[in-house]
């Protein structure tokens, strides 16, 4: 059995959690993975107290991208950004709880990076 | 060709190449990943080593015997590539890096400084990178680039070039074979049409030469590019033809040793092609090589490889069309198809990405290819945002291909779709 196609992973690659968009989200961002043609996309809205109420991700990529999308979006629903911006690569990796191969890196920290970015565009938009 | 059988002798083939007898993840590997870069046969891997064991030293300037013997192979290494492409001389055969610099070369050393404001160069839509990023270049100068546009099978539409070609068309460079769709071009016809209106061709040949006949003479083109790589030969290096007349106006893409006749402290007599274009020490144990690897081919035949490739292309695709979810790109018809196989997965409802696809395989052993292959805008006419690849050499078997058809179903089980 592959190692890296878990139950979790499979499960969280077909169904997907908080796939979609939302209006007028507060956060935004999209980026791509040239290499494999990821795309990825996160839409975030947060309250005064900037805690994530609603968080949707839509784009395309590989299962694992899939995965990774989707199982952020449940971890930061709630997060406050702080919490957010400190998330690192292995908090991801301890997320999808599998062992991913150098060449597959990419594809599980493309999801992690739109969530920094979709930050940073918060934090250029807020100053 | 008279038999329908396969007329190689796989197995010893096989045995010449040390690589594949091994075990990937447990598994016999598959080498399926050839039109990115071919496995090399034990000749190849011996010349080599022999030629730094026994040879070793620098080409063309040297009056010891080392000397002498190593620019007496390495300069035998340009007749066996004049010989195998059917070139009329050796001096129009230029040792490069790889096709990329060989088509980097045309741009910079012909193109850039002859062709102006205004001029046209008409490329496709199913090139490569390298056939494209280079001629961007150009507009720079103000000129426009063209693309040829593909039918759904993934063939050239033709009458393009009638609508394409004007008065300004200085230059139009061309795939011989596509490392996605697998499209054979008729690139005779192409390169007729462009000397019918005074324009120069370029053939880009890396995905055919190493699998088929083919004859730069007949095809008629001015400049021809491909790498050892993907034949056989040691990476690093490569090959651009071009004909006598268009090298006398073609600039080199470096200066300094090696490519002069006289030095002066402010001026420089060049001395003449190819060397001209061959600047500084060469790589010399790889072109040397290379010579082995052209060796080999010949041995085996270039119209049995080619039978060969198209006999397991054809097996492949019928194995492939039985199996639900996939969906594949290209002709159908063997005889304008080389050994190149993409593919992509789906049930309708989830698009499975090619990584997931390679990776799956991978675990069996198999070796494809996933991604956009450096063909980007192809991606984009065939609206995925990669493909997975299987591409097959002289090596390869049907039982392998068995193999790679059971290993998608299971690409399905894991996935669950």
């Amino acid at each position: 059995m592959s190692s890296m196609y878990a139950e979790n992973v499979i499960d969280h690659y077909r169904y997907p959690r908080n796939f979609g968009r939302l209006e007028d989200p507060d956060i935004k961002a999209r980026d791509v993975n040239p290499l494999c043609g990821d795309e990825i996309e996160f839409d975030i809205k947060i309250d005064n107290s900037q805690q994530v109420k609603d968080v949707k991700f839509n784009g395309r990529g590989c299962a694992i991208c899939i995965a990774t999308s989707s199982m952020l979006t449940e971890k930061i629903r709630g997060q406050n950004i702080d919490e957010i911006e400190k998330l690192s690569s292995r908090d991801v990796i301890d997320l999808l709880k599998i062992e991913i191969s150098p060449n597959r890196m990419k594809c599980a920290l493309l999801p992690l990076a739109v969530l920094k970015l979709a930050l940073e565009n918060h934090r250029n938009k807020v100053q | 060709m008279k038999s329908k059988k396969l007329n190689l002798n796989i197995k010893k083939i096989r045995n010449d190449f040390p690589i594949l007898s091994q075990k990937i993840n447990g598994k016999d590997l598959v080498y399926f990943d050839n039109a990115s870069t071919s496995q090399k046969p034990l000749s190849v891997i011996e010349k080599l080593s022999s030629y730094y064991k026994q040879t070793n030293a620098n080409v063309h300037r040297g009056i010891h015997r080392l000397s002498e013997k190593a620019t007496e192979e390495y300069e035998g290494v340009r007749e066996k590539v004049r010989d195998f492409i059917n070139a009329r001389s050796t001096e129009e055969i230029i040792f490069v890096r790889n096709t990329t610099e060989a088509l980097n070369l045309v741009m910079r050393g012909w193109a850039w400084s002859n062709l102006k404001k205004g001029d046209e160069v008409i490329l496709t839509k199913m090139e490569h990178h390298s056939n494209i990023v280079p001629w961007q270049f150009l507009q720079q100068n103000g000129v426009r680039l063209k693309f040829i546009d593909l039918n759904q099978d993934g063939t050239l539409k033709m009458d393009d070039f009638d609508q394409l070609i004007t008065k300004k068309t200085r230059l139009i460079s061309a795939t011989h074979v596509s490392n996605v769709l697998g499209t054979i071009n008729p690139v005779k016809e192409i390169s007729k049409m462009a000397h019918d209106n005074g324009s120069v061709f370029v053939l880009d040949a890396a995905q055919s030469v190493p699998h088929m006949p083919v004859d730069v003479k007949d095809i008629d083109s001015d400049f021809t590019a491909f790498s050892a790589h993907k034949m056989l030969g040691p990476t690093g290096i490569g090959i651009l033809h071009a004909k006598k007349q268009i090298l006398a106006e073609t600039d080199p893409l470096l200066y300094g040793s090696d490519m002069i006749k006289e030095v002066g402290l402010t001026k420089t007599v060049f001395t003449d092609a190819p060397w001209k274009f061959e600047t500084g020490t060469p790589n010399i144990a790889d072109t040397i090589a290379f010579g082995a690897s052209i060796e080999y081919l010949n041995e085996i035949g270039m119209d049995k490889i080619r039978e060969h490739e198209k006999e397991l292309t054809d097996y492949a695709l019928l194995k492939l069309s039985n199996l639900s979810g996939v969906s594949f790109y290209g002709p159908t018809n063997p005889e304008i198809r080389g050994g190149v196989i993409s593919f992509n997965m789906n049930n309708g409802k989830i698009k499975v990405h090619a990584h997931d696809i390679a990776q799956i395989l991978d675990e069996d052993g198999i070796a494809i290819r996933s991604g956009h292959h450096c063909c980007m805008p192809l991606m984009k006419f065939l609206n995925v945002p990669a493909t997975a690849r299987a591409s097959f050499y002289l090596y390869n078997t049907k039982e392998e291909v068995d193999r790679f058809v059971d290993a998608l179903e299971k690409v399905k089980s894991v996935l669950k779709i």
